[in-house]
């Protein structure tokens, strides 16, 4: 829980030694609250005020860092029950997973199918970050052998699960300098698996078979000096599962429950009988609070509505996505090349240049600062009319670049063609089709 | 001390309201608590999930949509009798493609016709989908209101263009509307307002919030539904109480990559299970922010849907 000024300033000297740099330590404190000031700039807090500040100003899920190089990712660090009311940051980490007695052949070649599901969408690229390697014969060399290669030979970032210390200390041996999570620390191995974790400075999963089996286990590892904490409630059924996930997210933001302010991890892998449902459960927990969702495999068809779901549910609902305005080459353009007009929201910049890319006629395409928002949105709030348009189109500088004097723009602006023309008086202005996906058709056709 | 999950303190509840008539009839809404939070309420009517048909044959419907239907796409009463009679549809929505003025501009009275007779052909509840142009719209929905008189039809999308006309039709005549607004918790009150004022029965009024598809804009559509549920249950707001419709089917199967074919688009495999699964998912994603009726349009994507529903609700 965030402290107020008036908490923060029974915490400090009260000398008003100025040193800080404002007049009192009151308004130093009035600062903290508000985010304004870092404490560090007063040298006078005691070491028991500033644990206390610390502990205060500590976020009420937990950030966790998972992995090493390119897919490096963190979970957790959620502030909200409901996307509109701020954002969710951390898009929940998508797992596949690979029993330790998979022969090696076929780990590469899992491993290579699984590189290759990368999906650019509105200049991002969307792929799943980990893989789960799970023991299932106690062989602590095959676990270890399997992490390995994972660890190794592929971009992957791992998740190792054994609830044998033994075992699972053989693949931290291995593959410990990607910063794997450990799957899991449970009743029965804590104090072996939390030592384990401890000493590698390994984030550490916790399995129970309730809210309270978690609540009991946490307290024993943050005991143990443990700070990147992992929740599986157990639950193993749709109903349960959503359960729990709303219960947990209640307690660490409405609670201040600081033994259940962790990230989660789900398994939709054992809870369908079969991959399609699993997508399903993937999909609700990406919606509900799921931070790692563990599928029993990746297959193309069930993971890119996956990763579209949690590209909308992680979008920052006060900030469309957006492009630069500008004028953009699509292909090689030249002074007889048309020029198209359209919005900088991100997700319209990127269908219409991606048509216009497949009609393969070079093309002029301007982008008009609009706030981000559609072509019909744009229009409907003002941001995208005649007048707009045309005093845009005269000072982007697109006349120097070209012969010609025509302007396409998008079929669903067709009312803005006349207050266009005033503006630019001598220009032709044409209005293109109104789906974009019908443009390489229209563009060919001229 | 054992843990209790910390429980939201509800002051409202949405209202259900009857689809259909006699034996046919069906209830949703009802809920008394955020969508499948049955820890903390009631959720006594499960979400209702209504299979898409056109007035017209589809020219641009990706093959993995069309293949179940190939037989009957020509022929309204048929594919809806299909829907209920071999994919066991709980309610049919015909989509009224064929009046768009910037198309096929039917007449009202052609499609009312079209409208009797999947009505005729079918035991279950009817909804009926204008082409979202208010003034035609509105024209066409007279007529059919008028035509299946005191069928309790589902009309929609009803907006501040165009309601009095429809909402006329629907009391005189004894059907019920679906209240549209474009994603805007103030408008979709507005519009709500606007019929209860009118003198509409509210009883049965549904809202379309508007549907974004899935990677389109669902992060918009779902992000107000779940602000309207708030609104009805936990600030009481007796003018947002009502069950949502959603028209999914549509708006996935209009996207790109529901419709790529395996050659067009290789890194999505198989075009028929990729699109399936994104109607699917984004089904789960829309029942979790509070659909009451969901509009679907693939046989196995409604089939999965369905399934996760009895999970959830059991
Ligand atoms: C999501 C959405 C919103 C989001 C904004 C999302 C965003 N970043 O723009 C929010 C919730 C904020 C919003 C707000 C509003 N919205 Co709104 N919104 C939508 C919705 C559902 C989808 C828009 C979208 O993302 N489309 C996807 C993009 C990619 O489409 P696009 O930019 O048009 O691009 C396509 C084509 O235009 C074409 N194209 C694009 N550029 C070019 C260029 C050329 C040269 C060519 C040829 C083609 C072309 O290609 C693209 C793909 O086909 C639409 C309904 C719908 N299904 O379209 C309503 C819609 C656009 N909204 C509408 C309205 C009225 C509003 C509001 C005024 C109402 C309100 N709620 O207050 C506000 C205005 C915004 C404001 N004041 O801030 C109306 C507009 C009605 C009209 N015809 O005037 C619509 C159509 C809904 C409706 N049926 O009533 N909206
Ligand atoms: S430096 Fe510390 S002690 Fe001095 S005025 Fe600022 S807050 Fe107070």
């Amino acid at each position: 829980m965030a402290l107020t000024g008036m908490q923060i300033f029974k915490l400090l000297p009260k000398t008003n030694c100025k040193e800080c740099g404002v007049p009192t330590c009151l308004a130093f404190a009035m600062n903290l609250a508000s985010g304004k000031a870092e404490l560090d700039s007063c040298p006078y807090v005691s070491d028991e005020a500033r644990a206390q500040l610390e502990e205060a100003a500590a976020p009420p899920i937990r950030q966790v860092a998972l992995g090493k190089g390119v897919r490096a990712a963190k979970t957790g660090g959620e502030t909200v029950l409901y996307r509109h009311e701020k954002t969710f940051y951390n898009p929940t980490l998508i797992a596949g997973l690979i029993t330790a007695d998979t022969a090696a052949d076929d780990v590469a070649k899992t491993l290579t199918d699984w590189h290759a599901l990368q999906y650019e969408r509105v200049g991002l690229n969307l792929r799943p970050e980990l893989v789960a390697v799970k023991d299932v014969s106690g062989d602590a060399a095959a676990f270890a052998a399997v992490a390995k290669q994972v660890a190794e030979t592929s971009e992957f970032n791992i998740i190792l699960m054994s609830e044998d210390a033994a075992v699972m200390e053989a693949a931290v041996a291995a593959c410990g300098f990607k910063r794997p999570l450990l799957y899991a620390a449970t009743a029965a191995n804590v104090e072996a698996i939390g030592k384990l974790a401890l000493d590698n400075n390994l984030p550490l999963a916790v399995k129970a078979d309730s809210i309270d089996g978690l609540v009991e286990l946490t307290t024993t590892l943050t005991g143990m000096g443990l700070k990147d904490l992992v929740l599986d409630p157990g639950s193993r059924e749709v109903k349960q599962g959503i359960e729990d996930m709303i219960a947990l997210r209640r307690a660490a933001l409405k609670d201040g429950n600081r033994a259940l302010g962790f990230p989660t991890i789900a398994f939709p892998c054992e809870m369908a009988g079969n991959t399609d449902m699993e997508a399903l459960v993937a999909g609700m927990y990406i919606s509900k609070y799921g931070g790692i969702v563990v599928l029993s495999n990746l297959t193309t068809e069930a993971l890119f509505p996956l990763l579209l779901e949690r590209l909308n549910i992680y979008t920052d609902p006060q900030r469309p996505m957006t492009v630069t305005e500008g004028i953009y080459e699509i292909g090689t353009p030249d002074e007889n090349s048309p020029v198209l007009v359209t919005t900088n929201f991100a997700l319209t910049y990127f269908i219409v240049s991606g048509e216009i890319e497949a009609s393969k006629v070079s093309s002029w395409l301007l982008i008009k600062d609009s706030e981000g928002l559609s072509v019909l949105t744009a229009w409907a709030a003002g941001k995208f009319s005649g007048d707009d348009v045309g005093l845009f189109v005269k000072k982007s500088g697109i006349a120097d670049k070209v012969k010609h004097t025509e302007l396409i723009i998008p079929g669903y602006a067709a009312s803005i063609v006349a207050d266009v023309e005033e503006e630019l008086p001598g220009w032709t202005i044409t209005v293109g089709p109104r789906e974009a996906a019908h443009l390489p058709g229209f563009l060919k056709a001229r | 001390m054992a843990f209790e999950i910390k429980k939201e303190a509800y002051t409202g509840g949405i209202k259900t309201i009857s689809i259909g008539k006699g034996d046919s009839a069906v209830t949703v809404g009802g809920e008394t608590c955020y969508p499948f939070y049955t820890f903390e309420g009631d959720m006594p009517n499960k979400p209702l999930i209504a299979m898409e048909i056109w007035d017209m044959e589809p020219t641009d419907w990706a093959e993995a949509a069309l293949v179940p239907f190939k037989d009957v796409v020509a022929d309204p009463a048929a594919w809806a009798k299909k829907c209920v009679d071999e994919y066991g549809a709980e309610a049919i929505v015909l989509q009224l493609k064929s009046i768009d003025p910037n198309d096929r501009d039917a007449s009202p009275q052609s499609a009312a016709e079209t409208v009797k007779k999947v009505l005729d052909a079918v035991s279950v509840p009817v909804i009926v989908w204008g082409c979202a142009a208010p003034t035609k719209d509105e024209e066409v929905m007279k007529v059919v209101a008028e035509v299946c008189q005191n069928k309790n039809l589902l009309l929609g999308p009803v907006e501040e263009k165009n309601y009095k006309g429809i909402a006329a039709a629907a009391m005189g005549y004894g059907h019920s509307l679906i209240a549209s607004s474009p994603i805007d918790v103030n408008l979709a009150k507005q519009i709500n307002i606007l019929l209860e004022n009118f003198g509409m029965p509210m009883d049965r009024v549904v809202v379309d919030p508007t549907t974004g598809g899935l990677g389109y804009g669902m992060e918009y559509s779902y992000s107000v539904m779940e602000r309207l549920s708030m609104a009805a249950m936990s600030q009481g707001d007796d003018k947002l109480q009502y069950p949502m419709i959603n028209n999914l089917g549509n708006e996935v199967w209009k996207c790109k990559e529901a419709k790529e074919s395996a050659e067009d688009a290789p890194l999505l495999g198989d075009p028929e299970k990729r699109a399936i699964l994104m109607e699917a998912v984004g089904a789960v994603a829309y029942l979790l922010c509070g659909s009451n009726i969901l509009i679907m349009r693939h046989p196995e994507a409604i089939r999965l849907a369905k399934e996760y529903i009895k999970a959830m609700i059991a």
